[in-house]
């Protein structure tokens, strides 16, 4: 009846997850309570839960990506402690068992659930406003897509309570992660919320690429597109070509554990290097995924606290094409060890170091656009300098891997680790949080808070450097990744260190969610409040509609002549709101719970597949089907907002605007 | 109800950009394209790989395949038929020619379905080696999508029962269904000539 879960599946013995069920109770009911007491269910479930339209979709999946990064980033600590204890005989607190749980929840939730979601987040409220349209080309998709990424991290933290996570590392290798050696639900938790989260971004980028190819507002050629859009572009074609294969990593891994099969077993004729290429092939283009959208955001943020338009935006644009073409063919870099031979190493190791060269074009074009400028060093500048400055240096730390002879030496020890969360955290986290203080008053209506900002940005980047820099030494060392304890001596100071640099991120991870819990208390403040839609006197189309804009974006489509047309707009002094216009009904699309549904749905499948309930796992997936099959048949989809609706809403903002001109 | 046909009217001439269904479904196929690439290209790997257990030569039947493969290609002409009728709006047609193309894809199904079981019990499975890993997944996905196409005919059936007319948001789901229908063609087509003749021959 209840397949595998027994009571025994229930962690009760241990006591770190017992006090961090406690706490995640504790918090989830104050939740419940608080929105109970306001009495917000029925706000939150009509205007949020249900809704398409992307900008709130956006601010949900940036939700998630925070959570994400404070359950990711908790895993983090926990193993610096861990490393920073068990040493020279004393076995720290964390037994090898829980131990590798923990790095493989955090790098599995730090990817999928934090960098994916809060990626997602961004392009979700900035493309459709950036290209002057009115919402995705598949509204009803996108929320489907937003519930399949948020399903599946409820799916890895339901790991944490009842049975256990995998232990396999970030991209679970077999043969360990076969059944022979992984007996345990957590590999299958793995794979089905890999999986599943896998449909809904796999459903983003068709979407988004179909919104950038299909909506754009009427004389936005493609090289008219702000940068951001560009890398967006980019990225959604790397997300059709990388996704896919990862859905049959995942399948075939779960093919073996299932069904016996033997794709990647140590017997039956099973291939473990097969799994590698395919699993990389999806990895190597995932990296590109995160980090193109932060390079886009960096030119959007440097241009505009520059005062000035970006430098070369065509060599920008073909960079961002070249690394999106390059980034799939450089896969083999990832297991140069592996016996591929000197020619295939070759080849690999080349291709890798000239992505280089398009990456260094667009820091270039950075540092060229604030080159007589007059910047503005805003606490959103600050990131965009943290980010060139340790990004740089992940680059190069990159290229020196690329070389397969020295890939022999440092493979598999903490240097990679230390290259990959310098580019991680240097490039996407800090390009990430840059975009959020960008574009938070588009969404919002006010301004972060720029004293904690500052705060926040101090001590992450020093925190990373304090964090990092040790794991390159303890590379050269020899310390090899996912030890769980160790006695050489010489590492120890070293790790000490580093866990001094876990703190000194805490406090920064602390400064961030002040600086949100300030700016939410001040909003109402004349200088938050954001009454003109545009606050940094930015240049893309985003900034010519309201913050937050009303629900369809633009009354009156935006017409483009040129690159930054708000830019030439605000320069030809074109009001691009056209107040008092030729309104014309709008039309919408409705909300709709399918997308929770289905995701909920699917939620119930994947539990009941990891527990072998094959009953659950049948209700779940008729639930899916049943509720794809219903929306199909519902014509009651869309609706047009009348012209008296536009009117009212349009004035009121005029309104608004004019009572903060005449108080100035 | 009066509020749903100001929309419609307005759809007609809506000032912006035709539907992008089509358009996404394309992506999408693309997309699906590159898992069947990638399985395909995981059978090129594992095709060798028989553990003692039996090879293509030794399990296949041809003739069975062969007669499969009629079906499916002629199910595809059906399915062409149906929407020749679908833009002439001559709905009963266009559903008749749609029932054919179930039953061929039922028949197809029918096929696959034996096959495997007559393999299963004679035990060669899935579980037997890599090689036969690789073939189950590669034809039972192809096998797959082709269920979930004929879950999707039924749908459509159900949904234009009884209608006089079809309305562009069915042409669309019918053409999106169509291309779907002649993509498993084609993939077949694969399936057939890498799979089963290399392996006989």
């Amino acid at each position: 009846m209840l397949g595998k879960l027994t009571l025994s599946a229930i962690p009760y013995d241990v006591p770190i997850l017992v006090g961090t069920f406690i706490g995640a109770a504790i918090a989830g009911l104050a939740v419940v309570g608080l929105i109970t007491y306001y009495g917000k269910w029925g706000y939150l479930w009509r205007e949020w839960l249900t809704s398409v339209d992307h900008k709130r979709i956006g601010v949900m999946y940036i939700v998630v990506a925070l959570v994400a990064l404070f359950r990711g980033f908790a895993d983090a600590i926990m193993m610096r402690s861990q490393l920073a204890l068990a040493y020279a005989g004393n076995p720290g607190y964390l037994p090898p068992h829980h131990y590798d749980q923990i790095f493989s929840a955090h790098g599995t939730i730090m990817i999928f659930f934090m960098a994916m979601a809060f990626m997602q987040g961004l392009m979700n409220i900035v493309v459709p406003l950036q290209i002057g349209a009115r919402d995705v080309a598949f509204p009803f998709v996108n929320t489907l897509s937003f519930w399949m990424t948020t399903i599946s991290f409820l799916l890895v933290n339901v790991s944490l309570f009842i049975g256990e996570f995998s232990q396999c590392g970030w991209l679970a290798y077999p043969p360990l992660s076969e059944q022979q050696f992984s007996p345990g639900v957590g590999v299958d938790y793995y794979i089905w919320a890999v999986q599943l989260s896998g449909v809904g971004t796999l459903l983003t980028g068709v979407n988004f690429f179909a919104t950038i190819v299909k909506m754009r507002a009427p004389g936005m050629t493609y090289m008219r597109m702000p940068v951001f859009t560009w890398t967006i572009f980019c990225t959604t074609v790397l997300i059709m070509v990388a996704f896919p294969i990862l859905t049959v990593a995942m399948g075939l891994l779960g093919l073996d554990r299932y069904l016996g099969m033997h794709f990647f077993t140590n017997d039956g004729g099973g291939n473990q290097m097969l799994y590698l290429s395919v699993i990389w092939g999806w990895g190597h283009p995932e990296v590109y995924i995160l980090v193109l959208p932060a390079f886009g955001a960096f030119s959007e943020i440097t241009q505009t606290f520059s005062r000035k338009p970006l430098f070369g935006y065509k060599t920008m644009v073909y960079a961002t094409a070249s690394i999106m073409v390059l980034s799939l063919v450089v896969w083999v870099h990832h297991f140069f060890t592996m016996g591929a031979g000197p020619n295939v190493n070759a080849f690999f190791g080349i291709m890798t170091m000239i992505i280089a060269v398009p990456t260094g074009v667009k820091i270039f074009n950075w540092l060229f656009t604030m080159y007589k400028g007059r910047i503005d060093f805003h606490a959103t500048m600050y990131w965009v300098i943290g980010f060139m400055i340790t990004f740089s240096i992940g680059g190069m730390t990159g290229v020196m891997l690329a070389i397969p002879a020295s890939d022999f030496v440092l493979h598999n020890s903490l240097f990679v680790i230390a290259h990959f969360h310098n580019v991680i955290i240097g490039g996407v986290y800090f390009g990430y949080v840059a975009a959020m203080n960008f574009w938070f008053p588009k969404a919002f209506g006010f301004k972060l808070n720029e004293a904690w900002g500052k705060r926040a940005f101090w001590f992450w980047f020093v925190g990373f450097y304090v964090a990092f820099m040790p794991l390159y030494v303890l590379g050269f060392e020899g310390m090899t990744r996912r030890m769980n304890h160790y006695d050489n001596p010489e590492w120890h100071p070293w790790l000490l260190i580093a866990e001094v640099g876990a703190v000194l991120i805490a406090c920064g991870i602390v400064c961030q969610l002040t600086q949100l819990y300030v700016s939410i208390r001040d909003r109402n403040l004349a200088e938050n409040r954001d009454l003109t839609g545009d606050p940094w006197n930015a240049r893309t189309l985003e900034w010519s509609t309201s913050s937050p804009p009303p629900f369809y974006n633009f009354a009156i489509l935006p017409e483009v002549h040129e690159l930054d047309a708000f830019a030439h707009d605000k320069e030809a002094g074109i009001d691009t709101r056209q107040a008092g216009g030729n309104y014309q009904p709008i039309h919408m699309p409705k909300n709709t719970a399918c997308g929770f549904l289905i995701g909920a749905f699917s939620f119930v499948m994947g539990f009941g597949a990891v527990w072998y309930i094959w009953w659950l796992a049948a209700v779940g997936l008729i639930g899916v089907i049943a509720t794809v099959i219903a929306r199909s048949s519902d014509n009651d989809v869309d609706y047009y907002v009348p012209v008296s609706e536009v009117v009212r809403i349009e004035q009121e903002h005029t309104h608004n605007l004019m009572a903060a001109q005449a108080a100035e | 109800m009066a509020q749903n046909m100001t929309a419609d009217a307005a759809h007609a001439h809506d000032e912006h950009h035709e539907s992008p269904v089509v358009f996404g479904f394309w992506l999408y196929l693309m997309t699906d394209c590159i898992i069947f690439g990638t399985l395909f290209a995981v059978f090129a790997v594992l095709r060798d790989q028989f553990a003692g257990g039996p090879t293509g030569h030794e399990v296949f039947e041809l003739s069975g395949v062969g007669i499969e493969t009629a079906i499916l290609l002629f199910s595809s002409i059906t399915y062409g038929f149906g929407m020749i009728a679908a833009h002439e709006n001559k709905v009963s047609t266009m559903r008749t020619w749609l029932g054919v193309t179930f039953l061929l894809g039922l028949g197809f199904l029918f096929m696959e379905i034996r096959e495997f079981s007559h393999m299963i019990a004679e035990g060669n499975g899935p579980d037997r080696s890599a090689f036969l890993s690789a073939f189950f997944t590669l034809v039972g996905t192809h096998g797959l999508h082709v269920t979930c196409g004929l879950l999707w005919m039924a749908v459509l059936l159900f949904q234009t029962a009884g209608k006089t007319e079809l309305n562009e948001r069915m042409i669309g789901k019918l053409t999106c269904l169509s291309l779907f229908w002649h993509f498993l063609d084609i993939v077949w087509i694969c399936v057939f000539t890498f799979v089963y003749l290399m392996s006989v021959i």
